[in-house]
């Protein structure tokens, strides 16, 4: 199990969790982080920026600090 | 009658909601534009029906302040009939809210919106067979060309009259024991919307539900605990995600059913994000875009103000030299003149290419990449890619730059980003820029006063970042897809826009001017000008600057208009230096917003907020403009 931050761009994922309180959790509940989605690490902005994400079809923009409470596994 | 327009964010709620009323509510292709209700009155079938346009929501479990009005809008007024708008090309998320919806108890009608993107991406829709799988009305729509939204309307007038309420669709067992054991708690009590919802909802952990039943029923805390606690003993996880994932599981098995999936072509659109988002090639084409931005505004407004400011001098003239000169009509008749020609020649022309292009750049989608590209940056002054939207919003004008905080989920991310928005020139200080600087001294210095600005910024915001850590997890956005917004949206738009500058604004500048006229006619600006004499003689400005900086705090392009006012001229290389032109305006971009940002300030954060950032605002447009004073003399 890894975190977000540590995919590759290009590769599909899974989502086992999110740690990082309720609020946190329902947000990205809403967006489509639900237990066994599947995720695709699209691309990432240069400097030490956000992660561009294919959930389930919609593309989501999560920052650093929120990808590191998402916890994956690789398909 | 009353309808409610509900969907998720970027759906294009607004932009059916004003096919419907005439351009009524902002829209803009990014998550978060409606941050408040807006209402109209439409006529359906000869009936007058309310309708109000609400913010876009992914749950009505709402997390910030924009999400939080849908469920209490819905709780407080009478809604006889809920439109959902959904995204066709994303079907899934969207029938997540519409399966949350359907548990309210209100009749409610389902409109699949943007079908002609689905059609491009080769989705194909079984509208019919989505009726009968929801039991609710389908409407298929393409609201950008008013396509479907007469029949929807009409559709719901009847289900509202029939008074149709929706069968909730069933949760995992365990999830509906749940819910019948804990509606009992609620029997004897009057709701305005049905107990399922009220359950559901506590189930979720929605803390202000939660607080208010359980005032009514002090004991209900420990059964839902208790109803809590079985639930994730029996399925090792939260309710909130069980919950989630039932909808989830519903959603998907019905899209699966009604729509099919074509091959297509990737075109030029699909790919337009490698180029634009391009670690490289990105940056280079933001500065691109945005110096192309500046560029045209520039040109299209110098083109207009040097034969509009002749002209008006011209009259200015005449109408002296007509009735004496130094009598009191002519004097007030002259102020008029100034304040009208202010209005004309020195604001409009940059104002109107101005909220035009920053229209297009909102509708094309490009706003939310802006935010992708600048979090980094944005992060280096405390604050996170979101906030670039009230930054954004801001060079328009700061009210909505301040409203539109909102979108963020932090107090402390909402008074930052407020404070550092406020400091953004909107198009009042951009006539004062352009009008001033670009014109006297040249269109270089005015860009430089631009990134000067940005500059300030971002050190106030790391200054303060100092004072306020910054502790809130950062960046969640949904990146919307290009779309090529319609002349017609564009214009209505900007139109919106510059009709607030025509009737609110420009109505104050020409009675201010006159009251200065007036005033100076009968020496009172003396003793305004002696009042703010130390910042002049710091900043080394002429003493006659005072007055007009003190009318700049209703309106920022009086401080400009009432200078002509002050000195009688409107040319105003005969009366200032180069150098006291760029103090002038370094001072005027970040001191006090105006009134209207004041109250908005107050509004939003309350008044503590709004004095901290006023006085902020002084002592950073002091500091500022000093610096600029003191590079003069030093280079």
């Amino acid at each position: 199990m890894v975190n977000l931050l540590q995919v590759k761009n290009g590769y599909w994922v899974k989502v086992v969790n999110v740690a990082g309180g309720v609020g946190m959790e329902r947000r990205l509940a809403q967006l489509g982080f639900l237990p066994g989605n599947k995720i695709r690490v699209i691309r990432s902005a240069p400097f030490h920026g956000p992660l561009l994400l294919d959930v389930e079809g919609r593309e989501i923009v999560l920052g650093r600090g929120v990808a590191r409470s998402v916890m994956v596994e690789y398909l | 009658m009353r309808f409610a327009l509900i969907g998720q964010p970027n759906c294009g709620k607004s932009t059916l909601f004003n096919q419907v009323a005439g351009y009524k509510a902002e829209t803009g292709n990014f998550a978060g534009t409606t941050v408040t209700f807006t209402e109209t009155k439409v006529r359906v079938l000869g009936d007058v029906v309310e309708l109000v346009d609400l913010p876009g929501t992914y749950t009505l479990l709402g997390t910030n302040p924009a999400e939080r009005v849908v469920l209490d809008y819905l709780v407080d007024k009478p809604v006889d009939a809920i439109i959902n708008v959904i995204d066709a090309t994303h079907l899934v998320q969207g029938l997540t809210l519409t399966l949350e919806l359907m548990e309210l108890g209100r009749p409610l009608v389902l409109v699949i919106n943007m079908m002609d993107e689905a059609k491009r991406q080769g989705l194909k829709l079984d509208g019919e067979k989505l009726e009968s799988l929801l039991g609710i009305p389908v409407m298929p729509m393409i609201a950008t060309r008013g396509q479907g939204i007469r029949e929807a309307f009409t559709r719901t007038w009847h289900i509202a009259q029939e008074k149709r309420i929706p069968t909730p669709k069933v949760y995992s067992e365990e999830i509906e024991k749940s819910v019948i054991s804990l509606k009992k708690e609620l029997e004897k009590d009057n709701y305005p919307v049905s107990r399922r919802a009220i359950v559901v909802k506590l189930l979720e952990g929605d803390p202000v539900l939660t607080e208010q039943v359980s005032r009514k029923i002090p004991h209900v805390l420990e059964h839902i605990q208790k109803e809590l606690d079985v639930l994730c003993h029996q399925s090792s996880r939260q309710a909130v995600w069980l919950i989630a994932s039932e909808r989830q599981r519903l959603a998907r098995e019905m899209a699966r059913k009604v729509s099919s999936q074509q091959q297509t072509q990737l075109t030029l659109r699909d790919r337009l994000d490698d180029y634009l988002l391009h670690p490289f090639w990105g940056y280079v084409f933001l500065l691109a875009i945005l110096g192309l931005f500046f560029y045209v505004v520039y040109g299209f407004g110098k083109m207009l103000e040097e034969p509009l400011l002749n002209f008006f001098n011209h009259l200015d003239m005449l109408i002296l030299n007509a009735l004496h000169a130094n009598g009191f009509i002519a004097q007030v008749v002259s102020g008029a003149v100034q304040g009208i020609s202010g209005g004309l020649a020195i604001v409009l022309p940059y104002l109107v290419p101005f909220l035009v292009g920053l229209g297009f750049l909102e509708d094309i989608g490009y706003l939310t990449r802006i935010a992708f590209m600048m979090d980094s940056l944005m992060h280096r002054m405390g604050l996170h890619g979101k906030a670039i939207v009230p930054f954004i919003l801001g060079y328009g004008c700061n009210v909505p730059a301040i409203m539109s905080t909102r979108i963020m989920e932090d107090k402390r991310d909402r008074f930052l980003s407020a404070a550092l928005s406020t400091m953004v020139p909107c198009a009042a200080r951009l006539a004062v820029v352009f009008g001033l600087v670009a014109f006297y001294v040249g269109p270089w210095a005015a860009l430089g006063i631009y990134f000067y600005n940005l500059l300030i910024i971002a050190i106030t915001g790391r200054i303060i970042t100092i004072f306020l850590p910054e502790d809130s997890p950062g960046l969640i956005l949904e990146m919307p897809v290009y779309r090529w917004p319609t002349v017609k949206t564009i214009t209505a738009k900007a139109w919106f826009r510059i009709r607030e500058f025509i009737f609110e604004a420009w109505p104050i500048l020409i009675i201010g001017s006159v009251v200065l006229a007036i005033m100076n006619y009968f020496s009172v600006t003396r003793y305004l000008d002696a009042l703010l004499q130390p910042f002049n003689w710091l900043l080394g400005l002429p003493r006659e600057v005072g007055t007009p900086l003190i009318f700049g705090i209703f309106r920022k392009e009086l401080s400009l208009i009432m200078l002509a006012q002050a000195f009688g001229t409107t040319n105003y290389a005969a009366i200032m230096t180069p150098q006291q032109m760029v103090v002038f305006t370094v001072f005027v971009v970040f001191y006090v917003p105006c009134l209207a940002t004041i109250i908005s300030i107050r509004n939003e954060l309350g008044a503590k907020a709004m004095w901290a950032i006023s006085a902020l605002t002084v002592v950073v447009a002091t500091i500022a403009a000093l610096i600029v004073r003191l590079g003069f003399l030093l280079f």
